[in-house]
């Protein structure tokens, strides 16, 4: 075979190889990003809702690609399964809401060590098998975002207003009262008259709700830092007929509050924001691929802002999102 | 009953013709479907053949395919148990009590079997003493060893596993060679020399083909189902080290629904659920084809609800497929 000849039969067989090769979907274009969103469960969704603020990031950043899926229940095992086949795909980075966040630690750390960038949001991963967290939000940011929704829902700012939280020993209601204390010297027309327990029970918070709204026939405000107490407040003075006397406020899901919202109890409550926490975990993800370090800095996450993460890698990404009549009926769908 | 014949086979090779029936072997009809998805996954991602990605793609099976293996033996024999995954949530937890105690790793895995065979136990004198059917016995027992479970641990979790404890779930033997890999082709093989050369594999075939007969002809039937009970919870045990040890920690409601894969690993490997029927050898195959076929479907990132629904399908299709082409003597019992 003379040289010309070697030459064409070479480029014929690479030419075969490459075929089938343009077929695989999987494939990588040509300095792409790619980045694992793994959900809890497929199915649900809230992570329908973070897939579409990832892609939106995605959009936005250019030449990313965003691989969303997770398994069918909430096992760990299920999750496991998922990640070793992204660490298999090459993937650059993956992030992960943990169904468990000890049982994930070994397969994120062999996916560190292939090189990936792994990151947790919303549900943290244990601090050895991820660099950063991205929390929703934080304490600090949640406190402060109640008082503005009690000052918010009390006719201008004032007036007396009362706290339907979980359990006494529950840790997240404690610290965001404690938060909502410390701020509230700067709503001066904000009084807090008391702080009672519905154990997060839909007929122990009703009653305590009901409670409240005999002890104090003034109050304006009911603050529940509960997704299961702010319902259960709402439907206790929709029947004690207080509605537009008395508003109804704190931290719920858009599917569970959208009635309220329609029935005037609720003018507006918060929660985070699924997209935004979709769209930033991507921006963090790609961040890090590009050579950002992450804990104890600030990364920049697009629209949002920017991020600090702590010493130890967790970093919240924004006060909670106000929900109102204006967009309650557009998350009801998603969550 | 051609598996019982499996050895007598062998044995007359001028018996029948060389040609169809011998290409029909649901072995074979695996062993292809293997090789073709296999063919199809390497095709289709450009990730599949590489030797790391199919070492970790046996990580996802192998501790339901070792406890197939001796759930195979159980269904040849005619009983069934669905309590494994309760079984081996509650060998996790007692090993995670007993690693937290400061125990080594030698004496947590220990824990791990020996809970397992109790379990096991418990099971067959369930059904072999106090006559409990199989499969209401270990629907109990199912809830049993999972409430065990929760009642200890609630929702926490003990992870105070010794760094070494990790080698069983994580561990490779030589290159991309995994410990569990080697493990349960090791098991595998004893497994099939076992059922297929040896007395006991041949009465536990008879007592699940016709415990009656078996009995009548001096097999002492109950003390061999109880045995397999005993060993099906050991090996439970055994897995339940792997999977812990590779989670790294332990919470109650690890191997939910394990019971189910586990079967459906057996059935499909041909084994009849009516007993008396079937192969190791078609257990592991069928193993290896519902890693291939998972594993090769989410490289591609085919939805977990997808691939329920091909597993579903695979089952039912290579069962329709061989009653169709008229397996000789596969649906024939008594």
């Amino acid at each position: 075979m003379d040289r010309r000849g070697f030459i064409k039969t070479t480029a014929a067989v690479l030419g075969a190889a490459a075929v089938p090769a343009g077929f695989a979907g999987s494939a990588r274009a040509a300095g792409e990003i790619r980045v694992g969103l793994v959900a809890k469960s497929l199915g649900n969704g809230f992570f329908v809702a973070v897939d579409k603020g990832a892609e939106e990031a995605a959009k936005q950043i250019g030449n990313v690609k965003i691989i969303f899926t997770g398994p069918t229940s909430t096992t760990a095992e299920g999750q496991i399964e998922v990640i070793q086949s992204l660490i298999d795909q090459h993937v650059d980075a993956i992030a992960i809401s943990a169904n468990d966040p000890d049982a994930l630690v070994p397969i994120c750390k062999r996916a560190m060590a292939r090189g990936i960038k792994v990151i947790s949001y919303d549900s943290a991963v244990g601090q050895d098998g991820r660099i950063v967290h991205v929390a929703p939000s934080s304490d600090e940011l949640i406190g402060q975002a109640l008082d503005k929704l009690a000052a918010a829902a009390a006719p201008d700012g004032k007036g007396k207003f009362a706290i339907v939280s979980a359990t006494p020993t529950s840790t997240n209601q404690n610290a965001w009262i404690a938060v909502m204390k410390k701020y509230l010297s700067q709503y001066p027309g904000l009084e807090l008259v008391s702080t009672v327990y519905g154990n997060d029970l839909a007929d122990d918070s009703y009653r305590e709700a009901t409670a409240l709204l005999q002890k104090y026939p003034d109050l304006k405000v009911i603050v529940s830092p509960s997704s299961v107490g702010i319902v259960a407040s709402a439907k206790a003075v929709e029947d004690a007929k207080k509605v537009g006397q008395v508003y109804v406020t704190g931290l719920g899901l858009p599917s569970e509050c959208a009635g309220h919202v329609e029935a005037g109890s609720i003018k507006s409550f918060a929660i985070w924001n699924p997209i935004d926490l979709g769209y930033a975990t991507t921006y963090v993800a790609v961040d890090l691929v590009n050579g950002a370090k992450g804990p104890g800095n600030s990364l920049p996450d697009g629209r949002m802002g920017k991020i600090s993460f702590d010493a130890n890698g967790v970093g919240a990404m924004a006060v909670p999102f106000t929900y109102d009549k204006s967009n309650v009926e557009q998350f009801a769908k998603i969550f | 009953m051609s598996t019982l014949s499996s050895s007598v086979q062998a044995r007359e090779p001028a018996r029948k013709a060389f040609g169809w029936k011998k290409l029909l072997r649901w072995e074979t009809l695996l062993g292809l479907v293997v090789i073709l998805d296999f063919l199809l996954n390497a095709k289709l991602s450009p990730y599949f053949l590489s030797p790391w990605t199919l070492s970790d793609a046996s990580f996802n099976f192998t501790e339901r395919a070792i406890m197939a293996l001796p759930m195979a033996l159980l269904i040849i024999a005619g009983e069934i148990d669905i309590s494994v995954g309760s079984t081996m949530a509650m060998a996790s937890v007692l090993m995670g009590l007993v690693a937290q105690a400061g125990f080594g790793t030698p004496m947590v895995c220990l824990t791990g079997v020996v809970v397992g065979l109790i379990a096991g136990g418990i099971n067959g004198v369930l059904v072999t003493v106090f006559r409990v059917p199989s499969i209401v016995a270990t629907i109990g027992t199912l809830s049993l060893f999972r409430g065990v479970a929760y009642a200890v641990i609630g929702d926490g979790v003990l992870k105070s596993y010794k760094p070494d404890f990790a080698y069983f779930g994580q561990g490779y033997v030589w290159g991309p060679v995994s410990f569990e890999l080697v493990l349960f082709l090791v098991l595998a093989i004893i497994f099939a020399i076992v059922l297929h050369t040896t007395v006991t594999g041949r009465r536990i075939f008879a007592i699940g083909a016709n415990p009656i007969a078996a009995r009548l002809s001096g097999i002492r039937v109950d003390a061999y189902k109880f045995w397999i009970f005993v060993l099906l919870g050991a090996v439970s045990g055994l897995a339940s080290v792997l999977l812990t040890s590779r989670l790294g920690s332990t919470r109650p409601s690890i191997a939910t629904g394990w019971e189910l894969e586990v079967i459906t690993m057996v059935i499909l490997g041909g084994i009849s659920i009516d007993g008396g029927q079937g192969s190791i050898l078609g257990v592991v195959l069928s193993a290896l084809l519902i890693g291939c076929v998972t594993f090769g479907l989410s490289l591609l990132n085919v939805p977990g609800i997808v691939l329920a629904i091909v597993t579903g399908g695979l089952l039912i299709g290579v069962v329709a497929l061989s009653s169709i082409v008229g397996y000789s003597g596969r649906r024939r019992r008594h």
